[in-house]
C-alpha cells in the first residue's frame, strides 16, 4: 500500500443498466462519486485520502462522533441518490480498496451474490417502522393523591401509598404489556404487506430523540407497487392501536436485505 | 457518466405516514443501517466495525447482537419513569418516614404496655 496516497471507497453495486445519478451529491471526504463497471455490474465508489481514510486513521476517526456522523451521511446520501434511479446493494460503511483493479476483481469475483442481491432488491424498497409506547393520560389515580378512604381503616400514608403503588405498578405493567403486544400485532400485520421484515433492536430513547421507550424497531422490504397498501395498513394499525405510536420512515436503499446469505455478515 | 439534471437525494418521497413531523433520516437509523448492514465484502483496509468503542459502549448503539438488545432493552424499561413505580415516588419516601417513626413509636408503647400487663 505505500504508493497509494488514497483508496477508493465503495458505497454501493448496481446493475449495468444503472441510469446516471445525481452529481450534486457530495461523496465521502467531499470526491464526487463515480462508477466502475464489470461483470455487467457498477460499482459507485469515490476517492478518499489516505491520510483521513486509511487504516490508522479510520480506526481513529470511528471513535469521533462527528466524523462518524458526517461520514454515515454522506454514505447514505450518494447510495439514497443511487436507489432513487434503481437497484442498489449497499456496502457496508467503510469499505475501502486500494485501486479501481481491486474493485473490478471485486466485481468479478463475487459477480454472482451482488446479482442475487440485486434481483432480490429490484423493484422493492425498504420501510422503516417503529413503535413508540405511548404514556396513558390516566393511569389509576393520580400519583401524590391519597386514594380516598375506599378502603375504611387503613388509612395512614404508607397503607395509602401502597395501594398507589400498586395501582401504578398495574397500570405501569399493563401499559407496557400492552405496548408490547401491539408492536407484536403491527409487526406481524405488516408483514402481510412485505417479501421481507427484520427486526432492529429497539433505539435508546436518547439516541431516538424520543422520551418514551421504543418498543419495536422493524425494516420491511416492500414491492414498489405495494407501498401504497403498506402505508394504508400502518394508517389503520395507528387508529387501532392507541398504546403505541406508530412512526414510518423511507424508503430506504435496501440496506437490511441486501446481505441476505451473505455467510459471516447480517443475517 | 454522470448528468446534472436529477435531483439530489436529500429528500426521499415519502408517502404520508401516520405520525406527522419530518422523517428525514434520523442519525440513528442511519448508523444502525450503514454499520450492521449492507453487504460485508473484504475490502483492503480491514477495520472491524465491531471493535469500535464508540459504538458499542458510548453510543449505545446495538450492532452485536439481539442478547445485548434485550440488555439495552431491559435497561431502559427499567429506567423509565412511567414504566417503573420505583422510580416515579420519591416524593412519597417523606411521608413514609414519617409514619415509619411513628409505628416504631407506637410498637415501644404497645411493647412497653404488655411488659406492664404480663
Amino acid at each position: 500500500m505505500a504508493a497509494e496516497s488514497g483508496w477508493v471507497w465503495m458505497y454501493g453495486v448496481a446493475g449495468d443498466d444503472l441510469e446516471a445519478f445525481a452529481d450534486g451529491v457530495a461523496g465521502v471526504g467531499g470526491a464526487p462519486p463515480r462508477t466502475i463497471t464489470a461483470a455487467g455490474l457498477t460499482a459507485i465508489v469515490g476517492a478518499v485520502g489516505d491520510r483521513e481514510y486509511g487504516e490508522a486513521a479510520l480506526r481513529r476517526n470511528l471513535e469521533d462522533l462527528d466524523w462518524l456522523a458526517r461520514t454515515a451521511r454522506a454514505h447514505h446520501a450518494v447510495l439514497e441518490a443511487v436507489a432513487e434511479r434503481g437497484p442498489v446493494v449497499p456496502m457496508r460503511l467503510a469499505t475501502l480498496f486500494a485501486s479501481d483493479a481491486a474493485v473490478t476483481g471485486t466485481l468479478q469475483e463475487r459477480a454472482d451474490d451482488f446479482r442475487e442481491a440485486l434481483s432480490l432488491i429490484s423493484a422493492r424498497s425498504e420501510w422503516g417502522v417503529k413503535a413508540y409506547a405511548v404514556k396513558q393520560s390516566d393511569p389509576a389515580g393520580e400519583p401524590g393523591r391519597p386514594a380516598a378512604g375506599r378502603e375504611g381503616p387503613a388509612t395512614g400514608p404508607g397503607a395509602a401509598y401502597l395501594q398507589r403503588r400498586r395501582a401504578q405498578l398495574t397500570a405501569s405493567k399493563d401499559a407496557r404489556q400492552e405496548a408490547l403486544a401491539s408492536a407484536r400485532t403491527v409487526y406481524t400485520d405488516l408483514g402481510r404487506f412485505a417479501v421481507s421484515s427484520r427486526l432492529y433492536p429497539p433505539q435508546a430513547p436518547d439516541l431516538a430523540g424520543q422520551q418514551t421507550p421504543m418498543v419495536l424497531n422493524a425494516a420491511y422490504l416492500v414491492a414498489d407497487e405495494r407501498a401504497g397498501e403498506f402505508a394504508a395498513a400502518m394508517a389503520d394499525l395507528t387508529a387501532r392501536h392507541r398504546f403505541v405510536q406508530l412512526t414510518l420512515t423511507g424508503p430506504w436503499p435496501a440496506y437490511s436485505f441486501a446481505g441476505e446469505g451473505d455467510g459471516p455478515g447480517p443475517r | 457518466m454522470t448528468q446534472g439534471s436529477l435531483a439530489t437525494g436529500a429528500s426521499a418521497g415519502l408517502s404520508p405516514g401516520p405520525s406527522s413531523g419530518p422523517q428525514s433520516a434520523n442519525l440513528a437509523d442511519i448508523l444502525e443501517r450503514v454499520l450492521d448492514k449492507g453487504i460485508v465484502i473484504a475490502g483492503d483496509i480491514k477495520v472491524n466495525l465491531l471493535d469500535i468503542e464508540l459504538l458499542t459502549i458510548k453510543l449505545r448503539l446495538v450492532i452485536a447482537s439481539l442478547d445485548t438488545a434485550s440488555q439495552v432493552g431491559i435497561n431502559w424499561w427499567q429506567a423509565d419513569p412511567w414504566l417503573s413505580a420505583d422510580a416515579a415516588n420519591g416524593s412519597n419516601r417523606r411521608e413514609l418516614e414519617e409514619e415509619n417513626r411513628q409505628l416504631r413509636s407506637r410498637v415501644k408503647a404497645l411493647e412497653a404496655r404488655s411488659r406492664d400487663g404480663g
